[in-house]
């Protein structure tokens, strides 16, 4: 037979072929535009957090000679750490700042001038003058927080423009200062040492890192324990039989049950039935326990069954009893694939938010939580909060807190990844 | 859509266009359909056929035997390039179909696959209807104008597998209910629907009991009239009944080529006896 | 007398427990060498250890039911012995005047100074608490040593240790494999439990066919307790308007980016991207919200008013966007993984009779994976139905019953946040009402997860 006879060689075929070709490609493109969609999302998130969080990571200082004049910070003029408690040291700021600017007269311009700076300077000053009580009548050279407003108005160029929040007089009065060399903006190391505040430029995020540490520690310790030794009752010694089924049907929906309902959950039993405190990290802790129990068992029983089988045999043939064998052999060689499921477990507890709101950790937390019983709040609770304050300063704390969440998050998926690399074995 | 044959259409079932035409008769006894001259397959580091060359003659069937991994699977993808589609698979010297290169780039390797059909080891319909497998090949390269001419094409094309009595009142019912032995007989049919020239088959019947063996292996006699049929084999008396051709591969190379019956009766290599012998392999 | 001093003194009870039956197998075992006799069946350590066990035991039981029972125990023992501090007869004021007694270190002193008759309660309630712990204290000291002295007793060279700890170590392994469906059954029954209750004030009637929901204004003067209207329709009608929306988005690009990695990605491009995908999945709803709120909405805003259509700042479509970004990486990685599973001789198959690459897969590989995809789908579904901070912050606290994604809605999760968040006094209806929607959202991703799962499963066994 001649290849002419065929359809192949019909140029139909080559027409329809290069239709079909062209198909193919079109499909191809799509299904990258899917994927380049995703990444792009991706990378647009990453973006609008880094550009809206540039602010929060640089603070606006202005330097100021302040005298601790007795009168003004020792009211009752004994020295005694009572009396340096009850000084007004937004006097000595404002008196300090009048000797720069001898014409500011009027009682408009001087509130004008004082509200440049930030309530937590004078915190400032009278911290520094209770811990180092010789300053007492002496003078020294301060970098001094600026207000949130003249923070933005500087890091936006004092341009006066409006929308900035400050009045032209305001604007005046940091000019001068940057003239003077008065003026400056430095690496912003309230964010990470202080609690929540009012004020934008005096809120950090070191009480609500502390919650969240507090509530994962109680989270790790009932998760884990519980965690593990089902995983290793199902895995190594349960019957297969309907019980076995419906603990494990049991376990996998538990997994896709959504977040809030455990908060439901924490609620109904911890606060309502058991009167445990609210907004305390134990609380929380147990609350995120229940969630993560099921991930923590799925990726235990799923690093068990990697271990082969022939380990435990051979174990149980040099007469170790079955418990032996787990306990001295299987369970050690699984073990660092349990940590990587459980540090993956304690990630996404610790990006978790509904549950917390569930049991009352969102309260407005000044102090710095030192225990499981102290009332706190945790990270994420802590961008929501920021997230629904109106204050635009607002808005560069929580990206800024946003990207130090997801810092952490990176960094314990790191080790995860780390600990799963260097612990792989090929048997 | 349900497909119930009407008695008539039984009756018309026809040959493909091509193969009607096609006298097995009319052509010479020495007319090269396929032909590999040096050729050299890698996966990565790991040479897998080292300079292979030879000669397929059209309208045959030929055999390829030899021991597990020595590169019979390899080489018989290298024909219709379907080692393309394996992650560091190389392959370099030549192969020809009809003169033609294959391994061109510019070469269009839908159409390549659609002239050098390939069955496989296990058998592997679709999740589809008896009926949907088979026409799927007419489908997609649209080989037919009317829904009449695809029922034509399927049903003739289940007649040449020597499927259609077993199947033809449940041609709806899906490819996978089928036994092994009809399923790669729906894996050859579905193979033949769009008429190809050339047919590889990689251990067609090794999933196989020796009743199904046996149909299928009627079948490829049947078919080498109007196909070139290459099959890669373990079973020598496979070998030794379907092929008028075997050649024998030993660690990536062909050791020796020829008529089934010299292979078997009078091989010139130690080799090659030994193996047809089973003293090893 | 506190509870963890309690805890602290059980397992200090231990160290006594384990070397008294660790010294006496020791002796045994020496006696046994100088009468040259037969060889023991358990180690030392393990009469140790089951000494020990033995020891603290019944403490630890009597903590355990002292953890369970010892809220319900002094409230009752409060009731029952100071009637004359109670502030009110009506029960739930009660429940929630007990509690405040339960939980003094929160109060402000001057809400203490101000309500003598609550900081005496308080006071009343450490007494008793510390007094039955220390009763409790020594009782687990007494019985523990009753018996450690048996359990010492039956220390012989045939007595089998071992057996017994590995006996208790089981009944341990078995104990806490049930924790998970104890987890489930607290869930069914606390939700049922206040949903049961919240339908003792609303008719189960308006909760589930009203169309009007706003429980904090009283609306009509018929209303339970003057506190709004509980129809939980727009709520649905928001939750599914979000939950498309948010699939819209997340079901073809997760497809489409799944059939990529899967089927064209070379391997280099596959370790780039995927981590990317894991990064998104790993990112915590509260961020993704805040993203929503930042960007989104207010795109939205301005898209709107250069088309001219009006935009609510807060919107199911602000919402539904970010949910179905978050939501991408789990279709296309349960997707990939259901592509993935596809036999690759079926694409072989298709390949060799010469069809391409996007052939092979619309007409074999989507379709063999189909049953898998859809429980990916369901699942996904499942999720946003269920997600809760996405919305809180995006798409608004309005419960409109309307089809317009482009004005706020509210959703089921936002309204049993904005229930149950701030102040609040249980067993309002109220708060109740969160748990009844609770429910109806437990109820309806428990549906979608076992459907999904059931799927899934029955693919993969199809499969294997
Ligand atoms: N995808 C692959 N990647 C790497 N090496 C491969 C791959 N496929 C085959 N090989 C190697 O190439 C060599 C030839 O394999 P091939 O499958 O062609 O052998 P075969 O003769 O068909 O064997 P069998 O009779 O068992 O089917 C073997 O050594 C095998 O290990
Ligand atoms: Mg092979």
């Amino acid at each position: 037979m001649s290849p002419t006879q065929t359809w192949q060689s019909r140029p139909e075929t080559a027409r329809r072929l290069q239709q079909r070709h062209r198909r193919n490609r079109l499909f191809r493109h799509l299904a990258a535009t899917g994927l380049l969609l995703a990444v792009t999302a991706l990378v647009m998130m990453l973006g609008a957090l880094l550009t809206a969080s540039s602010e929060a990571f640089t603070e606006t200082r202005i330097k100021l000679t302040v005298r601790y004049d007795r009168p003004l910070v020792d009211p009752r003029g004994d020295a005694s750490p009572e009396s340096l408690e009850e000084g007004d040291y937004t006097a000595v700021i404002r008196e300090a700042a009048l000797q720069l600017f001898p014409q500011v007269a009027s009682r408009t311009e001087r509130r004008e001038l004082i509200r440049l700076f930030s309530p937590g300077a004078a915190f400032r000053l009278k911290e520094r003058l209770t811990s180092h009580p010789e300053l007492l009548g002496n003078s020294e050279e301060l970098w001094l927080a600026a207000s949130a407003d003249a923070d933005q108005a500087f890091k936006s160029g004092l341009t006066g423009k409006e929308g900035e929040r400050l009045t032209p007089f305001q604007t005046h009065l940091l000019l001068q200062f940057q003239e003077r060399g008065a003026l400056e903006q430095s690496f912003n190391t309230t964010l990470f040492t202080a609690s929540d505040s009012r004020e934008p430029e005096m809120a950090g995020v070191l009480g609500a890192a502390a919650g969240s540490f507090f509530t994962l520690l109680v989270t790790f310790f009932l998760c884990f324990p519980i965690g593990v030794t089902t995983a290793v009752y199902l895995e190594e010694f349960a019957q297969k039989n309907r019980w076995f089924d419906f603990v494990e049907v049991n376990i996998n929906n538990l997994a896709a049950v959504p977040s809030i309902i455990f908060g439901l959950l924490g609620l109904a039993i911890y606060i309502n039935l058991m009167h445990l405190p609210r907004s305390a990290p134990l609380v929380g802790g147990l609350t995120l326990a229940l969630m993560t129990l099921p991930t923590i068992i799925i990726t235990a029983r799923a690093a068990l069954l990697a271990v082969p089988p022939w380990i435990r045999e051979a174990a149980l043939g040099v007469g170790a009893s079955p418990l032996q064998a787990v306990m001295h052999h299987t369970l050690p060689l699984a073990m660092p694939g349990i940590l990587t499921g459980s540090i993956i477990g304690m990630a996404r507890a610790l990006g978790e938010t509904a549950p917390l709101l569930m049991v009352g950790m969102v309260a407005f937390v000044v102090e710095i939580p030192q225990g499981f019983l102290d009332s706190a709040t945790a990270l994420p609770v802590q961008i929501f909060l920021w997230a629904e304050s109106p204050e635009r300063a607002f808005v560069a704390k929580t990206a800024a807190a946003s990207l130090i969440l997801l810092l952490f998050l990176i960094v314990m998926n790191a080790l995860a990844v780390v600990l799963r690399k260097r612990f792989e074995k090929t048997w | 859509m349900r497909h119930t044959i009407p008695k008539i259409m039984l009756d018309r079932v026809s040959l493909p266009e091509s193969a009607a035409v096609a006298d097995s008769d009319a052509v010479p006894e020495s007319e090269t359909k396929m032909q590999a001259a040096g050729v050299r397959v890698t996966y990565g580091e790991k040479v897998a056929l080292s300079g292979i060359s030879m000669e397929i003659p059209a309208r045959k069937v030929t055999a390829l035997i030899g021991a597990s991994g020595c590169g019979k699977s390899t080489f018989l993808r290298c024909l219709n390039r379907m080692n393309d589609i394996i992650e560091g698979c190389r392959v370099t010297g030549q192969i020809t179909l009809d003169g033609q290169d294959v391994q061109d780039p510019d070469l269009d390797v839908a159409m390549l696959r659609s002239r050098v059909g390939m069955v496989f080891q296990k058998p592997n319909p679709f999740p589809k209807s008896i009926f949907e497998n088979v026409a799927y090949g007419p489908r997609i390269h649209g080989l037919f104008d009317h829904k009449e001419d695809l029922e034509r094409i399927v049903l003739t094309s289940l007649e040449r597998a020597g499927l259609l009595n077993e199947v033809k009142d449940r041609l709806d019912e899906p490819g996978t209910s089928l036994s092994g032995g009809q399923q790669q007989r729906l894996c050859i049919a579905r193979t033949i629907a769009v008429n190809p020239e050339v047919i590889l088959m990689d251990e067609p019947c090794s999933a196989l009991d020796p009743i199904a063996t046996a149909r299928i292996e009627d079948l490829i006699d049947e078919l080498k009239s109007n196909y070139t049929i290459i099959i890669v084999t373990h079973s020598m008396q496979q070998a030794a009944r379907v092929s008028q051709f075997s050649g024998f591969f030993h660690l990536g190379e062909l050791v020796e080529f020829d008529s089934t019956e010299a292979i078997f009766t009078n091989p010139s290599d130690t080799r090659t006896k030994n193996y047809v012998t089973g003293r090893f392999g | 007398m506190s509870a963890s001093l309690f805890l602290a003194l059980l397992l200090f009870m231990a160290i006594p427990g384990f070397a008294l039956g660790w010294v006496q197998s020791r002796r045994l075992r020496a006696d046994a060498v100088a009468g040259a006799k037969k060889g023991h069946h358990s180690r030392p350590i393990y009469h140790g250890l089951y000494t020990a066990l033995r020891t603290i035991r019944p403490g630890i039981v009597l903590f355990l039911s002292w953890v369970i029972l010892a809220p319900w125990l002094l409230d009752t023992i409060l009731v029952h012995a100071h009637p004359e501090l109670l502030p009110t007869t009506d029960a739930r004021e009660l429940s929630l005047w007990l509690s405040r007694t339960a939980d003094p270190g929160r109060m402000a002193a001057s809400i203490l100074e101000a309500d003598p008759g609550l900081k005496a309660a308080i006071d009343h309630r450490q007494d008793y608490s510390q007094g039955l712990l220390l009763f409790l204290t020594l009782l687990a000291l007494s019985l523990g040593l009753v018996a450690l002295r048996r359990a010492v007793a039956r220390i012989a060279p045939d007595f089998r240790a071992r057996i017994h700890i590995e006996h208790s170590v089981m009944t341990f392994l078995k104990v806490s494999s049930t924790f998970s469906v104890l987890v489930t059954l607290g869930i069914l029954f606390s939700l049922l439990w206040e949903a049961l209750r919240f339908f003792q004030l609303v008719s189960p009637w308006e909760f589930f066919f009203g169309l009007q929901w706003s429980p904090q204004i009283a609306l009509r003067s018929d209303q339970v307790g003057a506190s709004g209207l509980f129809g939980s329709v727009p709520l649905f009608a928001g939750t599914f308007l979000v939950t498309g929306i948010s699939m819209l988005v997340a079901g073809p690009i997760g497809l489409m980016s799944a059939i990529y990695l899967s089927e064209f990605a070379t391997p280099r491009v596959r370790t780039w991207a995927k981590p990317m995908l894991e990064i998104l999945a790993g990112i915590p709803t509260v961020v993704y919200g805040f993203f929503a709120v930042l960007v989104t909405g207010p795109f939205l805003v301005r898209f709107g008013s250069v088309v001219g259509l009006d935009v609510a700042s807060e919107s199911a479509m602000a919402a539904g966007l970010v949910m179905g970004i978050m939501i991408i990486p789990l279709v296309s990685s349960l997707a990939d993984d259901v592509i993935r599973a596809v036999p690759q001789n079926l694409r072989e198959g298709s390949l060799a009779l010469g069809a391409t690459q996007a052939e092979t897969i619309v007409r074999v590989v989507l379709p063999s994976a189909l049953p898998g995809i859809a429980g990916a789908f369901l699942l996904a579904i499942s999720r946003a139905v269920g997600e809760t901070m996405i919305v809180v912050m995006a798409s608004g606290m309005a419960a409109n019953l309307t089809a317009n994604p482009f004005e706020a809605t509210t959703t089921i999760t936002v309204q049993i946040v904005s229930l149950l968040v701030g102040d609040q006094e249980f067993d309002s209806s109220k708060t109740l009402a969160a748990f009844a929607l609770g429910l109806a959202l437990f109820a309806v991703t428990l549906l979608l997860n076992v459907i999904a799962l059931r799927i899934v499963r029955k693919y993969r066994e199809a499969y294997e």
